[in-house]
C-alpha cells in the first residue's frame, strides 16, 4: 500500500515536471515562429534600396522606407526630449526625497498609468494638440511617446536609486555637501548606468508603439520637412502596408518589420550584456 | 518634485480630455449608450456593446489561455528547470515581450491565421462541434483568431511578474517541506504556489489588464466586424480596434464623440483591473517592498 502510494507520487511528480516543462516550451515557441518567419520572409526583400529610396506608389515595384526609418528615429529623439528630463527626474524625487504617503501615491499611479492602453494616449494627444494645431504632426507624434516613456522610466530610475548603498548619500552629507549636490554628483553619477538602461528599454518599447501614432504622426509618403507636418514611422509603415491588398507592400512590410526587431531586440540585448553582473547578483 | 507630480498630471489629464471629447455622445446617447448592440456610423447610431461584447470575450480566451501556461512556466523557471537554462529562458520570455503587437499582428495575418483556418479551426470543430460556440462557419480572422494573439501577447508579462513573485517565496517554506518529504512537486504545490496564492492572482489580473487594451495585433487578426454572434469562428470588435481603425476616418462630431466615449470605458475599465492587480502585487511584496513589474 504505502509503496503504490509512494510510486503514485512519484510518477505525478515526474508528470507534473514534465508539464512545466512542456509549457515552457510553448511560451518560447511563438517568439521563434515570429523570428524563423521574419527571417524567411523580410530578409529577401532588404537591400540597399530599401534603407534610402521612398516608398513607390501601389503597382510599381521596389522602393524603400528610408523616410519611415529616419521617421522613428526622430520621432524616439522627440519622445526623449519630452520623457527622460521628466521621468528622471521624478524617479529622483521618488526615491531621494520622502515623503512616505504622497510616494506611495505617485508609484501607484504611475504603475496604473503604466497599463493603459496606448491608443488611449493616442486619443488624448490628438484632442490635445492635433486638434487646435489643425493637422496631424511630427510634434504630436513626439509627444505622445514620450508621455507613454514618463512612467516607465520614472519606475526604473527609481529603482536603480534604491541599489545605491545609503553609505555614499551619508558619507557626502558629512562632507557638508547640499542634498541636490549629492544627488547630482554622487548618487545619480553612481547608478548612471542603470539610468541609461532604464531609458533604452523605454525606447525600446515606443520604438514599436503602433496604435497611439495612428491619429498623432499618421504617416506620410514622402520626407518631413517641418515638425507641423505627418510623418511615417516604421510600425505606422507596417501597419498600412500589412493591411493592404498588395503583395510587393506584404513584402515591404515583413522587411519594415525585420528591421524594426532586429533594432528592438539589439536595443533588449544590448542592455543585458551590459547590465549582467548586477543581473546574476541578484539571481545568485 | 514637479516631475514626480506629473504622474498625476497625466491621470487626470487623460480623464479630462476623453470625458471633454466625449460629452457629446454622452448628452445624445445616455446610457442607452452603453446598452444598445447598434453601431451605425451612417445613420448615427452608436452603441457600445459589440466591442464590450468582442473584448470581453477576446481577453477571456486570452486568459484561458495564456494563464496555465505562463504559471507553469514560472513555476519551471524557479522551481524545476536547471540552473544553467533558466538565464537563458528567462531572456527569450523578456524578448517575447519587447516584440512590437504590429509584428505580431503581421505575422497573424500572414502565418496564425492561414494556418488556424486551414488546421486548427476544422479540427476543432469536427472535435468539439457540439457546443455552440464551435459552430457555423469557419472564417479566418475570428474573435478565436484575436484570443490567441492576446494570449501570446500577454504570457510573457504573467510569466515574469508570476516569477518574481515565485522568487519572493521564502527558501524555508520550501525547505520545510522537502524535510517532510514531499517530492519536487507537493513542495511546488503545497508550500510554494499556496504561498504565493495572492501574488500570482495578481499577476492574472495584470494580464487581464493588458489584454483588454491589446490593440494592434487584434486589429489585424479579429476581423474588425461589430457583431455578437455566438460562434468563436466568426469576426468581431473590441473596444481597442475599433478606436484604432474609425477614429482617423470618423467624418462627424457625433460619430468622433462616440469613439471618444468607447476610450472613456476602455479607460475606465483598464484603470480598475490595473489599480486592483497592483494592490494585490503591492500587498503580497509587503508595503515597502519594490513592486515586480
Amino acid at each position: 500500500m504505502t509503496a503504490t502510494n509512494h510510486q503514485w507520487r512519484k510518477a505525478k511528480n515526474v508528470l507534473m515536471q514534465t508539464i512545466a516543462c512542456v509549457c515552457a516550451v510553448l511560451v518560447i515557441l511563438p517568439l521563434l515562429l515570429v523570428f524563423f518567419h521574419l527571417v524567411s520572409q523580410g530578409a529577401s526583400s532588404i537591400n540597399w534600396a530599401f534603407f534610402v529610396e521612398l516608398p513607390k506608389p501601389v503597382g510599381e515595384l521596389g522602393g524603400g522606407m528610408a523616410n519611415a526609418i529616419a521617421g522613428t528615429f526622430l520621432l524616439i529623439t522627440l519622445a526623449s526630449l519630452v520623457g527622460v528630463p521628466v521621468g528622471v527626474l521624478g524617479g529622483v524625487f521618488l526615491s531621494e526625497y520622502s515623503h512616505h504617503r504622497l510616494n506611495w501615491w505617485i508609484r501607484f499611479t504611475a504603475d496604473v498609468i503604466n497599463g493603459v492602453p496606448s491608443i488611449i494616449w493616442g486619443m488624448v494627444v490628438y484632442a490635445l494638440i492635433v486638434v487646435p494645431m489643425k493637422g496631424f504632426s511630427t510634434l504630436a507624434g513626439g509627444v505622445v511617446l514620450g508621455l507613454i516613456m514618463i512612467p516607465l522610466i520614472m519606475r526604473t530610475t527609481e529603482e536603480v536609486l534604491q541599489l545605491v548603498p545609503n553609505g555614499y548619500r551619508e558619507a557626502a552629507l558629512a562632507l557638508g555637501v547640499s542634498q541636490w549636490r549629492m544627488i547630482t554628483q554622487i548618487v545619480v553619477r553612481t547608478a548612471m548606468k542603470g539610468i541609461v538602461t532604464g531609458v533604452l528599454l523605454a525606447v525600446a518599447r515606443i520604438a514599436g508603439e503602433t496604435a497611439p501614432l495612428l491619429f498623432t504622426a499618421f504617416g506620410n509618403a514622402y520626407w518631413t520637412r517641418h515638425l507641423t507636418e505627418p510623418i511615417a514611422a516604421l510600425p505606422l509603415q507596417i501597419f498600412n502596408y500589412a493591411i493592404s491588398p498588395y503583395d510587393d507592400w506584404h513584402r515591404q512590410a515583413w522587411a519594415g518589420a525585420l528591421v524594426l526587431i532586429l533594432l528592438v531586440s539589439t536595443i533588449n540585448i544590448g542592455v543585458r550584456v551590459l547590465t549582467r553582473d548586477r543581473f546574476s547578483q541578484r539571481s545568485a | 518634485m514637479a516631475m514626480a507630480l506629473s504622474v498625476f498630471v497625466l491621470i487626470v489629464l487623460v480623464g479630462f480630455e476623453l470625458a471633454h471629447g466625449s460629452t457629446l455622445a454622452m448628452r445624445t446617447f445616455g446610457w442607452r449608450f452603453l446598452i444598445s448592440s447598434d453601431w451605425d456610423p451612417v445613420n448615427e447610431k452608436f452603441g457600445a456593446v459589440p466591442f464590450i461584447f468582442g473584448t470581453l470575450v477576446s481577453s477571456a480566451i486570452g486568459l484561458l489561455i495564456a494563464v496555465p501556461l505562463s504559471i507553469a512556466t514560472a513555476v519551471y523557471l524557479t522551481e524545476l528547470a536547471p540552473l544553467w537554462l533558466r538565464q537563458p529562458l528567462t531572456i527569450f520570455i523578456e524578448l517575447l515581450a519587447a516584440v512590437p503587437s504590429v509584428i505580431l499582428g503581421l505575422w497573424g495575418i500572414f502565418v496564425m491565421v492561414p494556418w488556424l483556418r486551414g488546421h486548427l479551426f476544422p479540427v476543432l470543430q469536427q472535435g468539439l462541434g457540439f457546443i455552440p460556440l464551435f459552430q457555423g462557419p469557419i472564417f479566418g480572422p475570428s474573435v478565436l483568431a484575436g484570443g490567441i494573439i492576446v494570449a501570446i501577447m500577454i504570457l510573457p508579462i504573467i510569466t515574469s511578474v508570476s516569477r518574481e513573485i515565485l522568487r519572493s517565496v521564502p527558501g524555508l517554506q520550501r525547505e520545510a517541506a522537502f524535510a517532510l518529504g514531499a517530492t519536487r512537486w507537493e513542495v511546488t504545490r503545497i508550500a510554494v504556489l499556496s504561498y504565493a496564492r495572492k501574488g500570482l492572482f495578481g499577476a492574472v489580473i495584470l494580464g487581464l489588464g493588458r489584454a483588454l487594451g491589446e490593440t494592434m495585433a487584434v486589429t489585424m487578426v479579429i476581423g474588425n466586424s461589430p457583431q455578437m454572434v455566438k460562434s468563436l469562428f466568426a469576426p468581431g470588435y473590441t473596444l481597442a480596434s475599433v478606436v484604432a481603425n474609425e477614429f482617423s476616418e470618423a467624418t462627424t462630431d457625433t460619430y468622433v464623440s462616440a469613439l471618444f466615449e468607447i476610450g472613456l470605458v476602455l479607460l475606465g475599465v483598464t484603470v480598475l483591473v490595473n489599480a486592483l492587480a497592483q494592490l494585490l502585487l503591492k500587498t503580497f511584496a509587503g508595503p515597502a517592498g519594490g513592486s515586480p513589474r
